[in-house]
């Protein structure tokens, strides 16, 4: 089957520049049977049909054949379970972050993000060979997702390797990948668990304002989180909350170098930037598949039939390029209208730290095009990370005067 | 500044809320409450909030208060 | 416009009237220039001021955050309009295409827009509704009165009618901390829209809330005191509840009076028109020239059977002004039908009401997700084993897949489960109150025996 093959030549490597090709191939047919059994949904109305159908389940027991990197995960975090669980921890855990509780918490860490772009830039204003990645995308988004949690800044080194091998894992291939990998992520799930644990354990009965603290002392009118509840969630928001960021920005200056007109624009019209990060969230978007997805009765989208049990992939990042929605798809157009894109999600899993990632990338971005002096590409395109799922290159070299 | 939100499009993500709180506010866990005038001191939030909007439900006015002129006045 | 060289001359210059200066209308001149429309353009409506947003004059403007004022529509664009304000139209001449104004003015046009709406009900018995401290809440001007008179610390307030505006003014009462009695001629709030299941829901979330709910109960008499201020209500049960505010929310009447003697399809219950919103006469023939949109259409709807079917939906007023737009200045060939499924929005309580499709065109209703208790739930409606409704309580992200639903006549119950269905989820008889379509008495009658000389005549005594 040529969908098939077109899926994994999307996933090989060797696609990770330039994936956009290939999902213009997939969305010729918008939902693909896979060999395996399994289903890729790649048009943008088919995925936000499926990510508001109620039969679509995030839970792995409602998969026929769980995924093997989806299968041993003790307690899920809201973003693997269905409503009404989702929903209670989901907004358990919203009421430390945001609206209806904490409605001006991101509005208000927007001096300290500020402070830390320009501290991070500040470093490296006067160097010539800049790594967007390593001094700044990654760092900055790391050091904010911290200080949320409540996470020490300085444990970065040793939560960063099992990141990195939780990422690697998510999308492990029984046919074609050692089963290291899996192993590895495995472990270092464990591993991140308990550290997490263990930074919990202190926090019962001392409130402070970080977020590990205030679910460890919650008493709204959902109860109380359970300890592995909590540490599940802190889990998912640690990861969360800097690789995809980190993704983001690094996109985002990526892009606007290959657009100078747009950089230069941004330049001369600052208030440009929050079109600009709604347009790169549609073009280049730091998560461009949803991996799986379980299919909790028959399913039937664009006159196919998916079976309950079945696994189901979504491809975010071709949606948002569908020219059945948007036009000219492949034109970067700060200017668009109606840029209802994917970049989030849709749905109730529409991405948790949107608010956050969305004034982090707007800050980052406007504060890199302001201060950088001429900045040029090393090489294009950069060398990739590994991950088709979470996509987003792992160094971005640039030059200045 | 005015503002309208289609609340018939709207479907409580809140985004809004957390980009613009003084406009515009959650009643209970996903009813939306906002200010229709805002202070044109909340324009560069307001522009985060509807921006940000995934279902692009929040119309600012396109009218610069020069080019709106008295239309509604008795004749 | 029979040929493209004649609406093309129409786009350049012809001259449209739209009366009824409200969202609808104020949308549908939008339009008209972005359709590109260059010629002259009238816009005539009874209140003063720009077009202003009605929805939060029983919310955000009784809580005190929004000034009156404070609700004008945004604008999409410059519709370069001749605006003729505070003076309402008092007829329609299609004989010479003239809209007749109430001060002796009148303005020619070569189509015209009907758009204006519904006026609230007043309170029946006239020596009452004009006691100190009775309301009703449509325009600005009510609103501003409402809001200081709550402002000001009544006792108590009696809201009577405890439909969508009702409730929600009840909710903002108890929101201000201020004691509420509604009365309901009905078994339940909201039931008469959304039928005795959701209705029970309603009631139990205002009595959760403190309200004094009286259900079947009928207000007989508003008291006033020496002074002229409403001091105590009485009830068709006997009993007497002492309030210096009360909110008259029985609905609305649609604006149409001044259509009487005008030859097109009109009643208590709206302007008949075509999907593509334009106006039929009295015989039921089609008109070219009319046009009508908003709360005062009222069109067929092929979804459901083809019925007629008037809307006071925000939505169904700004998709109808693009609709009834588009097709002003479009051929025949080229006209859309307004086929939106209607959607339409009521927060109360802290929870967010959202319903889509017609929940009174529905014999069945089953709760589909979520859970009642909680207040987070959505219900779907059936007709003869399709879906024909839906309502969600605080689970909006899912009424798109039950608009689909509708779209696809998908059957009824829901025949796959959900994660989060009830156990013991089972459809019921959705019992409104009354007929699903109420009566409202003739409003024309049929003479004549030749199929060429067969007509319709309009029967004036109608309310």
């Amino acid at each position: 089957m040529s969908e098939t093959s077109t899926l994994h030549r999307i996933l090989d490597y060797s696609a990770r520049a330039d994936p956009y090709p290939l999902y213009a191939e997939l969305r010729k047919t918008p939902v693909a049977l896979q060999e395996d059994g399994s289903y890729v949904i790649s048009t943008y109305r088919e995925i936000t049909d499926i990510l508001h159908n109620p039969h679509l389940s995030s839970d792995v027991r409602n998969l026929s054949r769980p995924t093997p990197a989806a299968e041993r995960r003790d307690t899920p975090s809201f973003i693997n379970i269905d409503p009404p669980e989702h929903d209670r921890l989901r907004r358990l855990a919203m009421r430390h972050f945001g609206p209806p509780c904490t409605p001006g918490l991101v509005t208000g860490m927007q001096p300290q993000l500020t402070e830390i772009v320009s501290s991070l830039i500040d470093d490296f204003a006067n160097t010539q060979l800049v790594d967007i990645v390593d001094d700044f995308a990654y760092p900055f988004p790391v050091t904010v997702i911290c200080h949320l949690l409540g996470v020490p800044r300085d444990d970065e080194p040793r939560f960063h390797q099992w990141v990195n091998a939780i990422i690697d894992s998510l999308d492990y291939d029984p046919k074609t990948d050692p089963p290291e990998k899996l192993n590895l992520g495995a472990q270092a799930t464990d591993d991140l668990h308990q550290y997490l644990g263990g930074l919990l354990e202190p926090r019962h009965d001392r409130p402070g304002d970080d977020l590990l603290s205030r679910l460890a002392n919650d008493d709204g009118p959902d109860g109380r989180m359970t300890d592995e509840e909590i540490i599940s969630t802190a889990n998912l928001l640690l990861i969360a909350g800097h690789e995809t960021t980190v993704n983001l920005i690094t996109n985002g200056m990526l892009t606007l170098l290959r657009h100078p007109h747009v950089l230069q624009r941004l330049r001369d019209e600052p208030d440009l930037i929050v079109r600009l990060v709604e347009e790169l969230l549609r073009y280049e978007p730091p998560v461009h598949i949803v991996p799986w997805r379980a299919a909790y009765s028959d399913i039937t989208i664009a006159d196919t039939v998916i079976p309950k049990g079945s696994q189901i992939m979504l491809m975010l990042a071709s949606g948002s390029r569908d020219p059945d929605r948007f036009d000219d798809p492949d034109r970067f157009d700060p200017d668009r209208q109606d840029n209802q894109h994917l970049g989030f999600g849709s749905g109730i899993h529409l991405c948790f730290g949107g608010p956050l990632a969305r004034l982090e990338t707007q800050i980052a971005l406007s504060e890199l095009v302001r201060r950088l002096d001429r900045p040029r590409l090393v090489t294009d395109p950069p060398p990739y990370r590994p991950s088709p799922v979470l996509r987003g290159p792992i160094h971005l070299h640039i030059e200045q005067s | 500044m005015r503002v309208v939100v289609d609340l018939s499009r709207c479907q409580g993500y809140a985004q809004c809320a957390f980009l613009a709180p003084e406009v515009f506010r959650m009643h209970g866990e996903e009813a939306l409450m906002y200010h229709p005038n805002p202070d044109d001191s909340q324009r560069e939030q307001m522009e985060r909030a509807a921006a940000a909007c995934p279902l692009q439900a929040i119309l600012v006015d396109q009218l610069n208060e020069r080019d709106a002129p008295a239309e509604a006045s008795p004749s | 416009m029979s040929s493209a060289h004649t609406l093309q001359g129409f786009k350049r210059d012809g001259r449209i009237a739209i009366v009824g200066a409200s969202l609808a209308g104020l949308r549908a001149a939008e339009a008209l220039r972005g359709e590109g429309f260059t010629g002259s353009l009238t816009m005539i409506g009874d209140e003063l001021g720009e077009p202003y947003d009605r929805p939060p004059l029983s919310k955000q403007v009784l809580t005190g955050w929004v000034p009156t004022d404070g609700t004008k529509l945004p604008r999409r664009r410059d519709i370069d309009a001749q605006w003729l304000l505070g003076v309402p139209a008092s007829g329609l001449d299609l004989a010479t295409n003239h809209v007749h104004l109430a001060d002796g003015n009148e303005v020619a046009f070569d189509r015209v827009l009907i758009s204006t709406g519904v006026r609230a009900r007043p309170w029946p018995v006239e020596a009452e509704a004009s006691l100190d401290g009775v309301f009703v809440v449509r325009t600005r001007g009510d609103a501003d009165g409402l809001q200081q008179a709550l402002a000001a610390g009544p006792s108590r307030v009696l809201i009577i009618g405890a439909g969508f505006t009702g409730s929600e003014i009840a909710s903002i009462c108890r929101e201000r901390d201020i004691s509420v009695t509604v009365a309901e001629l009905g078994p339940a709030p909201l039931v008469g829209a959304l039928g005795a299941m959701i209705g029970d829901v309603a009631a139990d979330m205002q009595r959760a809330h403190g309200v004094d709910l009286r259900c079947g109960v009928k207000v007989t008499q508003l008291e006033g005191d020496a002074q002229g201020r409403l001091c105590r209500a009485h009830f068709s049960d006997g009993s007497t509840v002492d309030a210096d505010v009360a909110v008259v929310a029985l609905g609305g009447i649609r604006n149409t009076d001044w259509l009487q003697d005008s030859g097109l399809a009109v009643g208590v219950w709206g302007i008949a028109c075509d999907s593509g919103c334009r106006a039929f006469d009295l015989n039921g023939l089609v008109t070219d020239d009319v046009f009508v949109a908003g709360d005062v259409a009222r069109c067929p709807h092929p979804v459901y059977e083809y019925r007629f079917i008037s809307l006071e939906h925000w939505a169904n007023a700004v998709e109808q002004a693009d609709i009834a737009a588009h097709n002003m200045v479009n051929a025949q060939a080229d006209r859309w039908p307004h086929l939106a499924i209607p959607a339409f929005w009521s927060i109360q309580f802290g929870v967010n009401i959202k319903s889509v499709g017609v929940p009174t065109f529905a014999d069945e209703v089953v709760v589909t997700q979520g859970s009642v208790p909680d207040h987070r739930f959505v219900a779907a409606y059936g007709y003869q084993g399709r879906v024909t409704a839906a309502v969600s309580f605080n689970n909006a992200k899912w009424l798109d897949h039950y608009r689909k639903l509708i779209e696809t006549a998908a059957p009824f119950p829901p025949p796959c489960p959900t994660p989060d269905q009830p156990v013991d989820a089972k459809p019921v008889p959705v019992d409104f109150p009354g007929p699903v379509l109420l009566s409202q008495g003739a409003t024309v009658v049929v003479t004549g025996h030749d199929p060429s000389e067969r007509h319709v005549t309009a029967v004036r005594t109608h309310r």
